[in-house]
C-alpha cells in the first residue's frame, strides 16, 4: 500500500482524496512504525526548504524513511519541496537535504531569463516528458501541471531528468533515479494530468 | 537557461499560462458577493461551490473571509481544512490573518497560499517573517484599492474598504516585494461587483513597479474583460467573483467557468510573457 508521509507539511488530504476516488488504497504515516510497512511512499511538501526539513527531522520518521527508500528500495515520489528535499542542499536554506540524488536546489535567476519572468514560478505550465512510460503514461506529449516555487532541482547527472519545463529557460520538473521519483509541480492540484500521474505511480 | 544539462532535449515547450481564478467571499460561513465592497448577497455554500469548481477544472481559487479581520476573529480553521481537502486546484485563503503562527497553521492544513491584507499594511514586517517560515511562494499580499481624486490617485483601504490607510498601492507593492511576498492581488473597490471591466490603469501602475506574479481582481464582467487583461499583460492572474457566480442580467446564481478551449482562446498564440 502507498503511504503518504504526514510530517505536518503539504496537502496530504488532497492526495488521499484522489486515491480514494481511484479506489486505490492509501494511508498516511505519522509515526516511524506506520511508515516501516510502506510499499510505496509519497513525500509531499510545501513551504520553505529548512522549514520542511526541520519538520521531517523532528517527525521521528526520517530514519525509517531512509531505510524504506534506500535499504528496502521502495518507490518514493517527492512532491514540490518533497522533491527538493531529495537533493543534497538548497540555496533556500542551510540544512542538509536527504541527498538521495546528487543534486542541488538553486534559485531561478530571472535576470538571466530569455524573456521577462516573474518569481515565484506560479501557475499552469507544460511538462515535456522525457519518457512516456512510468509517471507520464497516458499523459500525452505535454502535460499541464500547477507549479508554485522559486527554486529548482539541478541534478548533476542529466540522465535523471524525466520531465522538462520552460520558465525563462528549461529546468528539470521531474526526475527519476532507480526507485526515486520527484516532481516539482503539484499533481494533487493539477486536475486530470495530476490524477493520471498519481495513478501511474500507484500502479507501476 | 537555468541548467545546461536540460538544454539538449528541451523541444518546443510552451510558456507559463495566465491564471483565471474565481474569488469567493465568505461571510457567516456562507458565500456572498458584494458590490463596491457593500451589499453582500448570499450565493451559496463554500464547499459546494468548490465541488462545482473542481468539476470545471479551474486554474486556482481564492477564498477570502470578509468577516474575520473586521470582527477581529481567528481564521475559521475547520472551514479552511475542509476547503483544502476538497480543492483539487490550488487554494489561496485570506481573512483574519495577523501572525506568523496563523500563516503556519493554515499552510499545514494543506493550503498553498495565504493572503494577508490589513495586517501586512499595518505591520509590513509580517510579510518577511511569514515568508521566512513558509517560503515566499506561499505569501500573497492583497491590496484593496480605491481612487482618491483629491490626493494620490489611488489609496489602499482596509476593513472591507471602510478605512483609508494613506498608503499608495504602487509604493506598497514595491515594499511587499522587497520584504518577500510571492504574489500581489490588486482588488479594485471601485470596480467590485460592477462587471464593467478591470481597472487596467491601476493594473499597469502596479505591474510596472514590481517583478512579482500579480492577480487583478474587481470588475470582470465577461471573458472579453479577461482577454483584454491578458492581451496587455501576458502571464497574469485574472480573478473574478461575480462573473463566475452569476448568470444573466438578473444576477441569477449559477456557478460557471470557461472550459479548456474557451480558456485557451483567451491566450494569444505567442504565449510569451508581455512586459
Amino acid at each position: 500500500m502507498i503511504s503518504i508521509v504526514d510530517y505536518g507539511v503539504g496537502n496530504i488530504q488532497a492526495i488521499t482524496n484522489i486515491y480514494k476516488r481511484l479506489n486505490i488504497p492509501v494511508r498516511t504515516a505519522r509515526t516511524a512504525e506506520e511508515l516501516t510497512r510502506a510499499e510505496k511512499v509519497i513525500l509531499p511538501g510545501v513551504g520553505s526548504f529548512d522549514w520542511a526539513m526541520t519538520r521531517l527531522n523532528n517527525s521521528g520518521m526520517r530514519d525509517v524513511l531512509v531505510d524504506v527508500v534506500l535499504s528496502k528500495g521502495r518507490p518514493v515520489l517527492g512532491i514540490c519541496v518533497g522533491m527538493q528535499m531529495i537533493a543534497k542542499r538548497s540555496d533556500e536554506g542551510s540544512l542538509e537535504g536527504l541527498g538521495w540524488i546528487d543534486a542541488e536546489v538553486r534559485k531561478f535567476d530571472v535576470a538571466a531569463a530569455s524573456h521577462r519572468a516573474y518569481l515565484p514560478h506560479m501557475g499552469w505550465n507544460d511538462v515535456e516528458p522525457r519518457c512516456r512510460e512510468c509517471l507520464f503514461k497516458d499523459i500525452g506529449a505535454t502535460g499541464r501541471f500547477y507549479f508554485l516555487h522559486s527554486y529548482y532541482f539541478a541534478p548533476k547527472d542529466p540522465k535523471v531528468i524525466h520531465g522538462v519545463t520552460d520558465y525563462g529557460g528549461p529546468f528539470a520538473s521531474c526526475v527519476h533515479s532507480g526507485n526515486i521519483y520527484g516532481v516539482q509541480f503539484h499533481p494533487e492540484k493539477s486536475h486530470q494530468c495530476g490524477i493520471q500521474l498519481l495513478k501511474n505511480f500507484a500502479v507501476m | 537557461m537555468w541548467h545546461p544539462a536540460v538544454e539538449e532535449f528541451c523541444g518546443d515547450v510552451s510558456m507559463l499560462r495566465p491564471r483565471i481564478t474565481p474569488c469567493l467571499l465568505v461571510k457567516n460561513g456562507g458565500l456572498v458577493k458584494t458590490i463596491n465592497f457593500g451589499n453582500p448577497k448570499y450565493v451559496g455554500d463554500p464547499i459546494n461551490a468548490v465541488k462545482i469548481f473542481n468539476e470545471k477544472e479551474v486554474d486556482e481559487i481564492i477564498v477570502l473571509d470578509i468577516d474575520a479581520s473586521v470582527q477581529k476573529k481567528e481564521p475559521d480553521y475547520a472551514l479552511i481544512k475542509n476547503l483544502a481537502a476538497e480543492c483539487r486546484m490550488p487554494l489561496c485563503y485570506g481573512g483574519g490573518v495577523k501572525t506568523v503562527q496563523q500563516v503556519e497553521e493554515i499552510i499545514s492544513l494543506g493550503v498553498e497560499k495565504v493572503a494577508i491584507s490589513s495586517a501586512a499594511i499595518g505591520n509590513p514586517e509580517l510579510i518577511a517573517k511569514a515568508a521566512e517560515v513558509v517560503g515566499n511562494q506561499s505569501i500573497v499580499v492583497v491590496m484593496d484599492v480605491k481612487k482618491v481624486e483629491a490626493r494620490e490617485p489611488y489609496e489602499i483601504f482596509v476593513h472591507n474598504g471602510t478605512k483609508g490607510t494613506g498608503f499608495n498601492p504602487v509604493e506598497f507593492a514595491k515594499t511587499a516585494e522587497q520584504l518577500g511576498a510571492g504574489e500581489l492581488v490588486i482588488n479594485s473597490i471601485d470596480c467590485d461587483g460592477l462587471m464593467k471591466g478591470y481597472d487596467l490603469q491601476l493594473a499597469r501602475k502596479v505591474r510596472d513597479a514590481t517583478n512579482l506574479p500579480m492577480t487583478v481582481l474587481g470588475g470582470a464582467g465577461s471573458l472579453n474583460d479577461i482577454a483584454a487583461l491578458i492581451e496587455l499583460f501576458g502571464t497574469i492572474g485574472a480573478a473574478a467573483g461575480s462573473l463566475f457566480v452569476f448568470k444573466g442580467s438578473f444576477r441569477a446564481v449559477l456557478i460557471n467557468y470557461p472550459n479548456r478551449s474557451e480558456k485557451d482562446a483567451l491566450v494569444p498564440q505567442t504565449r510569451r510573457a508581455v512586459v
